[in-house]
């Protein structure tokens, strides 16, 4: 583009790695990142389904949320903490168990979604006043930023810039981790738990974002390429790059920031109303509460919702929803192939009357009105360990 | 025989007077794992360049333009029950479509396989 500077693009610290596994890398929120490597999108799909995938997501923002006003390694001490982060999310924090993490998300005074977030509660009695949060890439300076201004000296942010983040997911991933983290195994989904490798301090989490039982572990980034070859080395566990990560994704009905979610939208309209706690509905007390609260005593405008195309022709971003007789009811946030499921996927925000499974819709792809329908998420069951 | 190609990655082999048509093994293994494919049907006449075809892998879709002039007289139904098969010959069974030459004169301006390999070399 004329005029335009380009900035320099990020890299992992596994770049390296990626390149000589013969990546294929792309641009994405700033960093220079593998899209595939040679097996390609589909094979790389089906194989974290059917054993063990590998994804660098190190590009995301990590960081340690630390209390200023409790000595560390009380309970007092982690309810500070998290009256602090609930000032900026619906999340039930305080009550999280010790190792317990949650998905929330950060809410701009008008109650839309600003961002997701993994928050997790550290096991160790020691630690207790702490929080460790994990952001998308493409807004961690945005979302740091805001927690620093709106916390201010009540907490201290760490921004942990040091740390590299990978998730390996499918159904070998708890076999392949535990023998190397002994334990790791045992882990339910949800919960986060502290190891040593080799001298460095891992973080396990037990999640991820497709759908599969899975980890997400926080290395530094002096050990992180010695870790994930460690990984690879296991017969059943592959490279796999963002491409498949965004189909596994859409498979298992996951948000995908600034496209199924954005600073427009509620939780309540995203279908995430999960994310917004007991208490919280009933005290409120956090960013856009009365809107949000409102929604959820009467049903919000429009939905995201599953959408199954009935042919063949995928249906994707921006494409236009009308209903069986030709109304224009909502748009497409995300679309695609389906490798597990073999067709057409999607998913897009329909105005609430029409977000009933089953209703008969209309995708305007390419001109042509295509038949679809409203079908129940996820696409593929999820396959989380829940003990 | 002679086998012509374009910068937009088609192949165009006149058979008499006819000209079937397709996309390039390198259009087929950039684009990746290709899971929908769209034709037009026999009768439907293009400009040169015009939108003719639709290919689409998993990441993304593309169109597949009419490297000549004419009207389509057969349509390959069996890369629409099969898109995989594009990867895999791409530039034999896969053929897209079959047509007519209106102005024959427009495969002289297009590549043969020397320069595109040389021009592929350059992307």
């Amino acid at each position: 583009m004329a005029g335009k500077e380009a900035k320099p693009l990020k890299r992992t610290p596994l770049h390296g790695l990626h390149l000589s596994l013969g990546a294929k890398m792309v641009e994405f929120a700033g960093y220079e990142m593998p899209v595939q490597y040679p097996d390609g999108v589909l094979k790389e799909h089906l194989h974290t389904r059917q054993k063990a995938g590998l994804f660098d997501v190190s590009h995301m923002g990590q960081a340690f949320l630390t209390t200023t006003r409790a000595t560390l390694g009380s309970d007092e001490a982690h309810a500070d903490v998290a009256s602090a982060i609930e000032s900026l999310v619906p999340g039930e924090i305080r009550k999280l168990k010790k190792g317990g993490m949650r998905y929330s998300v950060l809410l701009s005074e008008k109650g839309g979604v600003l961002d997701d977030l993994m928050i997790t509660r550290p096991a160790l009695d020691g630690e207790q006043g702490m929080l460790f949060i994990v952001v998308n890439a493409a807004m961690k300076d945005a979302d740091f930023a805001l927690m620093q201004s709106k916390l201010g000296e009540r907490t201290k942010l760490e921004i942990a810039d040091d740390r590299s983040l990978l998730a390996l997911q499918g159904p070998s991933a708890a076999g392949v981790i535990d023998a190397i983290l002994p334990g790791a195994g045992a882990q339910t989904f949800m919960t986060m738990r502290k190891y040593n490798w080799n001298g460095a301090v891992l973080f396990a989490s037990r999640c991820g974002y497709t759908g599969e039982d899975g980890f997400e572990i926080s290395v530094p980034d002096d050990h992180v390429e010695a870790f994930a070859k460690k990984l690879l080395a296991h017969p059943d566990v592959a490279p796999i790059g963002l491409g498949a990560r965004d189909s596994l994704r859409l498979e298992a009905g996951l948000c995908l920031y600034g496209h199924d979610l954005n600073k427009e939208i509620s939780p309540v309209e995203g279908a995430i109303d999960f994310v917004i706690g007991k208490r919280r509905r009933e005290e409120g007390g956090f960013p856009g509460a009365s809107r949000i609260l409102k929604e959820l005593a009467e049903g919000p405008a429009k939905l995201r919702v599953g959408i199954k195309p009935e042919g063949r022709a995928p249906a994707r971003e921006g494409v236009e929803i009308q209903s069986a007789d030709g109304k224009r009811i909502g748009e497409i946030t995300s679309g695609g192939f389906g490798p597990t499921v073999g067709g057409p996927i999607a998913m897009g925000y329909v105005e609430k009357a029409y977000a009933a499974t089953g209703t008969s819709l209309q995708l305007m792809v390419r001109g042509k009105a295509l038949p679809a329908s409203v079908v129940e998420l996820p696409f593929v069951p999820h396959t989380y360990y829940r003990g | 025989m002679t086998v012509k190609y374009t910068k937009e990655h088609e192949w165009v082999r006149v058979e008499g007077g006819v000209a079937v048509i397709g996309i390039t093994e390198h259009a087929a293994g950039a684009l990746g794992d290709i899971v929908f494919v769209e034709l037009p049907e026999a009768g439907k006449a293009f400009k040169q360049n015009g939108e003719m075809a639709v290919v689409e892998s998993v990441k993304a879709a593309s169109d597949v333009y009419a490297p000549v002039t004419g009207e389509v007289v057969e349509a390959n139904g069996s890369i629409v029950d099969d898109p995989a098969s594009v990867n895999a010959d791409p530039e034999g069974a896969a053929w897209f479509v079959k047509m007519k030459l209106a102005n024959p004169s427009e495969l002289d301006a297009m590549m043969d396989k020397a320069a595109y390999d040389a021009f592929v070399e350059t992307l």
